[in-house]
Order: C-alpha cells, then sequence, then structure tokens
C-alpha cells in the first residue's frame, strides 16, 4: 500500500534536512529583520533545515480515517503548500500541526509529528506553548472583537509582560511586517472588525507574527479575499518566508505555483507526492499529480 | 384556469388569513394597553412616588411597593444572574466532554423556563419562609432569582453558541487558555446578547405576583428591612384590584400602568441593545 511506503521523491533530501539541523539554531526574529532582503539568495541545498518531520501519520474524525499514513518534511524558512481537491485532508493535516483539532473531543491523530526534537503529538505537550511557537491563520479573518492594538498586543501579553513603550513597539513592528501598519496607524484604537476584509486577514497574520512563532500555518488565507487583497497576503508571505517555515493550504493552484518552495499533493487522504514546486508542476512523478495539476480532474 | 393563477389565489388566501390573525392578536394587545392607559393616566399623580399606601378611604401613594418592587428585583437579578450565566457558560463551552450531564443540566433548565411561577412561590415558601417562620423581601428576592436564572441560562447559552468556532479557533491557536478564550473572547462577543438577556430576565420578573405573594407578601408601610415582608407594585395591585373600595383600585390602575411601562422600557431597550450589536457586526 501506498501509505506505509514513504514518499521516494523527498526521500534523499530529508535525510540531508534532518542532518543539518541542529536543534540550537532556531532563528531569532528581531536580528533577522534586516538582512531579510538577502536571505532568499543565500538559499542553498545545505542550509535547508528540516522543522517539522511528520511521520506516518493518521487522523481520525470519529471513526472516519481522513489521513491514511502521511509523512512530509517540512523545512525551515520555506514555504511548503498542501494542494489537491477538496475533502483530501490537506486542512486536516495543517490542523494537526498545531493540534488546534483538540477543541473538538471526536477528533484524533496517531503516528508522529517530530518538532523541536519532541513528538508534537505527546499528550503531555502544553499545548498553549506549542501553539504560540505554531501560529495559524484562518480561511476566514477572525479579528478579535477590540481594538487594531489590543488585537495585536492580547497575545503578546500572554506570554510577556511588557512596558507600554515597548508594546507600543513590538504591535507596530508586527502591523509592519503585516504591511498594514500605514493603513491602519492612525486608528490603532478603533475596532478590529471595522477594517475590510483584506485588513482583517493581514491583521490576523500581524497578530499570529507578533508571537514571533517558529511556524506560520496558513489556511486558505486568501479565499476569502478579492484579488487585490491576494496578492498582498502572496507578497507577504514571500516576505515572512525568510524568516519563518511557512506552511500553506490552499486551492489555489497558481497561488500554490507562486509563493511556494515545495508542494504535497494530496488525494483522498493520502500523499501523493511531495517535491520541489517547480518539479510538482512541470514535471511530477505520478500520473495523478500532473492530472491535477494541469486541471485535468480534481 | 392556469397554474399561474391558481398560485396567486393560494398566495391571496394565505396572506388574508395570515394578516387576519395578526389583527386578532394585535387587537387584544392594543384593548388591554388602551384599558390601562384610560383608566391609568387618570389616577396618576405625584403623591404616586411620596406616600405609602393607605388604608382603606385614606390618601396615598405607591411609594414603598415600587421601593419593595425595585430592591427585590435588583437583588433577585444579581442573585440569578451570575448563576445563568456560569450555568450557559458551561453548556456553550465546556460540556463538549459531558453532554450527558449538558443534556440533563439544558432539559432542567427548560421545565425551570415553564414552570409556573406560583411553583416557584410555594417552593421557597416551604423552605424559606416556613423555616424562618415569617414572610421577608430576602425570600422574594430568591423566589425572584430562580426565575432569573433560567432566563438569562439560556440566552447566555444561546449568544455563545451563536459566535463562530473561528474566533475559538483563531484565540487558541495564539496558545491562549481555555478561561481566557472564554472570558476576554467569548463574553467580549457576546456582551450585547448576555446584556439582553439580563434585560429580558428582569422585565420578567418585575411582573411576576405568584412568587412574591407567598414569600414578601406586602407591608401597608415603607420598610428597608429586608427580613420584614415588603410591598411590592405586583401583590398591591392584585389585592387593591380585588378590593371594592374605590381609591384603592384606582391605585391599581396607576401601578399597572407603572409597571407596564417599566417592562415596555426593559424590552425595548433589550432589543435595541440586541439590534445595535448586529449592525456593529
Amino acid at each position: 500500500m501506498m501509505s506505509e511506503s514513504p514518499v521516494p521523491a523527498y526521500a534523499p533530501r530529508a535525510v540531508n534536512g534532518s542532518d543539518t539541523a541542529p536543534p540550537g539554531s532556531r532563528p531569532v526574529l528581531r536580528t533577522t529583520i534586516g538582512t531579510s532582503a538577502s536571505a532568499p539568495q543565500q538559499v542553498g541545498k545545505q542550509a535547508m533545515a528540516m522543522k517539522i518531520e511528520i511521520k506516518d501519520l493518521r487522523f481520525y474524525y470519529k471513526k472516519y480515517e481522513a489521513l491514511k499514513g502521511i509523512s512530509l518534511p517540512i523545512y525551515d524558512k520555506r514555504v511548503t503548500a498542501f494542494i489537491g481537491p477538496s475533502g483530501c485532508g490537506k486542512s486536516t493535516l495543517l490542523r494537526v500541526l498545531n493540534r488546534i483539532y483538540q477543541l473538538y473531543p471526536d477528533q484524533r491523530a496517531t503516528g508522529e509529528v517530530r518538532f523541536d526534537n519532541r513528538n508534537l503529538l505527546d499528550p503531555k505537550l502544553d499545548l498553549n506553548l506549542l501553539r504560540a511557537k505554531i501560529g495559524m491563520v484562518f480561511q476566514k479573518p477572525t479579528p478579535f472583537p477590540m481594538s487594531i492594538y489590543d488585537n495585536i498586543s492580547f497575545g503578546i501579553r500572554l506570554y510577556e509582560k511588557l512596558p507600554q513603550s515597548e508594546m507600543d513597539g513590538r504591535v507596530e513592528q508586527a502591523l509592519r511586517r503585516a504591511a498594514l501598519w500605514d493603513e491602519v496607524k492612525d486608528k490603532l484604537k478603533q475596532s478590529g472588525l471595522g477594517l475590510s476584509g483584506g485588513q482583517q486577514q493581514r491583521l490576523c497574520i500581524a497578530r499570529a507574527v507578533a508571537l514571533e512563532p517558529e511556524v506560520l500555518l496558513l489556511d486558505e488565507p486568501a479565499s476569502a479575499l478579492d484579488p487585490i487583497s491576494t496578492l498582498k497576503i502572496e507578497e507577504l508571505i514571500s516576505e515572512l518566508k525568510s524568516d519563518y517555515c511557512i506552511v500553506i493550504v490552499t486551492h489555489n493552484m497558481q497561488q500554490a505555483a507562486r509563493a511556494a518552495d515545495y508542494t504535497a499533493f494530496m488525494y483522498l487522504g493520502e500523499l501523493v507526492e511531495f517535491d520541489e514546486t517547480q518539479i510538482i508542476f512541470t514535471n511530477p512523478s505520478k500520473k495523478q499529480t500532473e492530472d491535477y495539476v494541469t486541471g485535468r480532474f480534481g | 384556469m392556469n397554474l399561474y393563477m391558481r398560485r396567486r389565489i393560494a398566495n391571496l388566501v394565505i396572506l388574508s388569513l395570515s394578516m387576519c390573525a395578526t389583527v386578532i392578536g394585535l387587537a387584544w394587545l392594543t384593548a388591554i394597553l388602551w384599558t390601562l392607559l384610560t383608566n391609568g393616566v387618570s389616577s396618576l399623580s405625584l403623591t404616586l412616588f411620596t406616600a405609602s399606601t393607605p388604608p382603606p378611604g385614606g390618601q396615598g401613594g405607591l411609594i414603598n411597593a415600587i421601593y419593595g418592587s425595585f430592591v427585590m428585583t435588583v437583588i433577585g437579578t444579581l442573585l440569578g444572574t451570575p448563576v445563568g450565566i456560569l450555568a450557559g457558560t458551561f453548556l456553550a463551552e465546556y460540556s463538549r466532554n459531558s453532554r450527558r450531564l449538558a443534556d440533563v443540566v439544558r432539559f432542567i433548565n427548560d421545565i425551570l423556563l415553564s414552570a409556573p411561577s406560583i411553583i416557584v412561590g410555594l417552593f421557597v415558601y416551604t423552605v424559606l419562609v416556613v423555616r424562618m417562620g415569617h414572610f421577608s423581601a430576602w425570600a422574594g428576592a430568591v423566589a425572584l432569582a430562580i426565575l432569573v436564572i433560567p432566563v438569562v441560562l439560556r440566552t447566555t447559552e444561546d449568544m455563545l453558541n451563536l459566535i463562530p468556532d473561528a474566533l475559538r479557533e483563531a484565540a487558541a491557536a495564539l496558545g491562549m487558555p481555555k478561561w481566557q478564550i472564554v472570558t476576554f473572547i467569548c463574553y467580549r462577543a457576546a456582551v450585547q446578547g448576555l446584556l439582553t438577556g439580563v434585560m429580558l430576565a428582569v422585565a420578567r420578573i418585575s411582573g411576576e405576583t405568584a412568587p412574591l405573594l407567598f414569600t414578601a407578601l406586602n407591608n401597608q408601610f415603607m420598610t428597608t428591612n429586608l427580613d420584614t415582608p415588603m410591598a411590592n407594585l405586583p401583590v398591591v395591585i392584585f389585592q387593591f384590584a380585588m378590593s371594592p373600595y374605590r381609591d384603592w383600585q384606582t391605585l391599581a390602575w396607576a401601578g399597572a400602568l407603572l409597571i407596564t411601562i417599566v417592562i415596555l422600557v426593559l424590552n425595548i431597550s433589550a432589543r435595541v441593545i440586541a439590534n445595535w450589536s448586529r449592525v456593529k457586526q
């Protein structure tokens, strides 16, 4: 069965990646901001570290098996896209990575997800600390019912006690990173609910970035937005990837092709193929992948 | 006759029937309000708010009853609201792992919601009044609190259920602990709905007679001692309206008008608050 075997396309690279990932090599956001422009150039296969390693992951909604043994590496400072038709399990897979599925008692996962030298599925893991390290942005914008400023500062305050001036700085920094600062700097005290859809989504990205996570999970972040907002979000993703490990679920194949370095094609709860985005879209090894990316099915 | 004409005629018939039903329903309400206004307005006067209830044939007002109603409604609301909000929060936010218990709580609450208030009055009478040996405002407030709980519980659960799970997920995804998600995100998102529930509960208890009849009873004099029987508008209206004395009957009309106005204002503001939140979002 295909779910039993490792996916050949990534296997050699995965070994490489895990070898070059020293435990202390976590990126520190503040120090890398200045170098973000030059970061993409120094990308080489050697520098690539595996941030998360998924091994034989199975996921169940009650009795229904939604993920049938997924194995997949996710590299640091790269964008990895999950594509596939509706119901293929790509969002489910993403929701395992910060264990947000655990809000619902009928959902459970088995297998292993290595992150920070630990199995992320370990029941003893502190979920709140995990989620502070692995941020998530959802399909629909979800600003909290409070001011724009508080939307950002609320998350920070969960983990750090900062004097007002420093907090102001952090809020500004987060909003700048999400390319929202110029649009909202004069109305930070107004409700986040008053922003447009695209602005709300960037506010949510800013909110996630403000915690300085290591991984950013994006669940179809642009599917509810107009083309201009979508473009802004995509630009944002390509800027953020110099500092984060980004995983994005998308229905939009052009988006995956534009934004992602690696792409995983999933179908009916199984991983069909995982490789560099360019290869997935131009020279995939599986017929199914080719049919999907060329629009012949799905 | 073609299909289109038949459909139009059917539409006309149903529309007329439903209009008739609406008119019948509204006609009674209008008649009640009209009688209340014509009889009540003429008996309104400033002495209502300055003097206590008089003996038959004497001059007086309703200040002791107004005060008593106010105090017992406030205490009843203060006692019942926290229980209702917390229990509603349990049902909406914390019952995912204990569905059985939640179903039982919900079922009992539905019974309590539709329970005749006289039973609540009798219950408090047996539990408090008999034990204490006398009627008291405390007992009245407790009876009212028991009526507040199911209303607030139900609206709290409904309003919290209206909040999309996406918002809870977004908060949880920041690593926010559950209690903070509930208090800072869900309560804040539902605050108008929760307020509406409390106001509806206040509106409900401010007109209740039966539970007070068995608990606070009545008092001809002004008192601020919660350990003694206390006058209140519904019971005064009940007693005075049934009496043969003309001036008592006039006071009863005035009291009825006052209560109606208060309840109308509470209901309308509850609606305004609810609408206001909808517009804002």
